[in-house]
């Protein structure tokens, strides 16, 4: 069996996000770039699967849809210990154009388990597992928050509206991930640093398929009115103060 | 030309989310000059579905095929690209829950359509289309342009409001032929929360962090979020240490939520912590440090010890339910 992790290249949570080109692209001088912090939680998942599947799975493979300067993100996750990784070179424009290029890298490859996370921390749009499920006319379960491996397929725990249902499956099939598949991500070791180098790192062109959407402009939201303070041995004011003006009580 | 709005039923009852979906689509199709159309997909009761006249929709189309009763986003997909097809669909409206999540973006490949992923606003302009989006986790908003003839979008939660508008509307049921093949999954197991709060519905929340100093210290803060009929959450290190349960882990990496008001105690307002927040209307915080980035975001605030302010809380929380 193989798995595949899908990949975003995400500005860290703390960048301060600023905006060039007259407010057209996000001006990423001085941002750090990361594993988008979903996709780091499924690879996690991903590698405890292999170690415990005693060699029937027998791959992790990652992948992202991005230019060069995506590479340093895919070698650190060679580095926590994915097997080879893919990068589709395209400049997406957007999740559909994304998902199209993934598609078109992988749909020959026969993955068994493809794993999204639920959300980017850039555009937030939780749009590509899904996207490229379709695209793969594979089934997909979304919300996931557990994965085990059973029988000859997977058994897999996902939220629903108002609850959550454990499901069987026994084809490939994509999941998308969010809290819960995993605790605590791991982080490269200095061996996984080493070892990163000599991986597979391929690249692959896919055709140009246009994007469906684009960004006009952006903007900061407007800085929010000053605090307005309450004196702690009068705490009762802020009730008065949120039923008779804000109103939301 | 026609918006179609997704009304999701939870066993077979629409939910605030659905009415807000459905308001957000009837103004849409008033601003394009067009019709609203409702689809549900599953076993709901008639007078159910019409009470999605209420908030614009003109048409209710229904789906229920036993095959359905769980949730298959492919079967779904195919289902509700057909019904846009059928209705010559203009944009598709999702509300932005596990489902819409689920299914939207499977849809807007269906259809070649743009998506719009937590759009907050109706469009700015119609030729071509143009919506608000949350961008960086609520750090800047995006103006989102589509190229594509439809578009497809989610609906972040609490950002339109319930508005009526009501409509004599009709229901009419449908049948779309699924293969088998598009059912996948078997379900083992289901667990519904009943008889709480949803943290994802509430209007109003109250939440602690590590500034609670231990798990015995909930007590109080339970009581205030029973008496405003609120649900509780919490900051990341308070589910890590065991202190509360994940579900109310809020941020970043947990539960995002849109409440009406939001109170933070003793959290400091680290930015992924407020990245699941930032939504709310308001945002009250009680901390100890008047230097904690939280106070950057609050709009009402308290420099004190939360168990010193709580009991007074409570106390005027109570006055006030009562009074
Ligand atoms: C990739 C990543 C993702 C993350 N995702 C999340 C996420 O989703 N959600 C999340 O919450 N965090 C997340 N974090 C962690 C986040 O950075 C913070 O560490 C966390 O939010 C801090 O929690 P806290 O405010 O409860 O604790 P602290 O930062 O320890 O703050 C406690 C606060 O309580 C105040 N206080 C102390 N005593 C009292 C008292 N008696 N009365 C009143 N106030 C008092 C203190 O002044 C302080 O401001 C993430 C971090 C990373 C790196
Ligand atoms: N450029 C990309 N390359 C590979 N995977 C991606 C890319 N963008 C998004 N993803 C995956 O899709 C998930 C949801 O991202 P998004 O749809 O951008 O919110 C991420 O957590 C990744 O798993």
């Amino acid at each position: 069996m193989k798995i595949l992790v899908l990949i975003s290249n995400v500005p860290d949570t703390t960048t301060k996000v600023k905006f060039g080109d007259g407010n057209k692209e996000l001006d990423v001088s001085g941002v750090q770039w990361i594993i988008n912090p979903w996709d780091e939680l499924a690879l996690t998942r991903a590698l405890e699967l292999k170690e415990s599947s005693g060699g029937k799975i027998e791959k992790v493979s990652v992948i992202t849809a991005g230019s060069k300067v995506v590479e340093p993100t895919l070698r650190k996750a060679l580095a926590i210990g994915a097997d080879d990784a893919i990068r589709v070179d395209v400049e997406a424009r957007d999740a559909y154009e994304v998902s199209a290029a993934l598609a078109e890298a992988v749909k020959d490859e026969n993955f068994d388990l493809i794993l999204a996370g639920i959300e980017s921390s850039d555009y937030n749009n939780s749009a590509v597992g899904g996207m490229l499920s379709e695209f793969l006319s594979m089934p997909s379960i979304s919300s996931v928050t557990s994965v085990e491996q059973e029988d000859e397929g997977f058994s897999v725990k996902r939220e629903i509206e108002g609850g959550t249902e454990v499901l069987a499956i026994n084809q490939p099939f994509v999941a998308i991930v969010q809290k819960g598949i995993a605790i605590n991500p791991r982080i490269p070791s200095m061996r996984g640093i080493m070892m990163a180098r000599k991986k597979p790192l391929v690249v692959k062109e896919v055709s140009a398929v246009g994007a469906l959407t684009e960004f006009d402009h952006f903007e900061l939201p407007a800085p929010k009115g000053k605090v307005t303070l309450v004196d702690a041995d009068n705490a009762k004011e802020l009730i008065r103060l949120l039923h008779e003006d804000a109103k939301v009580i | 030309m026609s918006v179609l709005i997704y009304a999701e039923n939870v066993d077979g009852k629409f939910k605030k989310y659905a009415f807000e979906a459905v308001s957000y689509g009837a103004s849409l199709a008033g601003k394009l000059g067009t019709d609203a159309i409702a689809l549900s997909i599953g076993e709901v009761a008639e007078e159910e579905l019409l009470s999605l006249g209420k908030y614009g929709a003109g048409k209710i189309i229904s789906i229920a095929d036993s095959r359905l009763d769980i949730l298959e986003n492919a079967a779904y997909t195919k289902v509700i690209a057909e019904v846009a097809g059928k209705v010559d669909v203009k944009v598709v409206v999702f509300a932005s829950n596990n489902t819409g999540k689920a299914l939207a973006p499977r849809v807007s490949v269906a259809l070649h359509a743009g998506f719009v992923g937590n759009a907050m606003s109706l469009p700015l302009e119609v030729e071509p289309l143009m919506f608000k989006k949350m961008v960086f986790n609520g750090k800047a908003i995006g103006y989102i342009k589509l190229k594509s003839e439809k578009a497809v979008l989610t609906l972040a939660r609490n950002s339109f409001g319930i508005h009526e508008s009501p409509k004599d509307a009709a229901v009419e049921t449908m049948e779309i032929a699924l293969d088998d093949s598009l059912f996948a999954v078997k379900l083992k197991d289901r667990h519904k929360i009943t008889g709480k709060i949803l943290l994802t519905d509430a209007e109003v929340v109250v939440s602690g962090g590590r500034g609670m100093k231990s798990a015995d210290n909930w007590g109080p803060l339970e009581e205030f979020a029973e008496v405003l009929g609120a649900a509780t959450a919490c900051s990341r290190p308070v589910s890590d240490e065991g202190w509360r349960p994940h579900e109310e882990h809020t941020g970043q990496t947990g539960k995002i939520i849109a409440p009406n008001v939001y109170f933070a105690l003793g959290i400091s307002g680290a930015v992924q912590h407020v990245a699941g927040v930032s939504g709310s209307k308001i945002i009250v915080a009680v901390n100890t440090d008047k230097e904690a980035p939280i106070f950057e975001v609050a709009d009402y605030g308290i420099v004190g010890d939360v168990m010193k302010v709580l009991p007074q809380l409570i106390e005027a929380a109570k006055e006030l339910k009562e009074g």
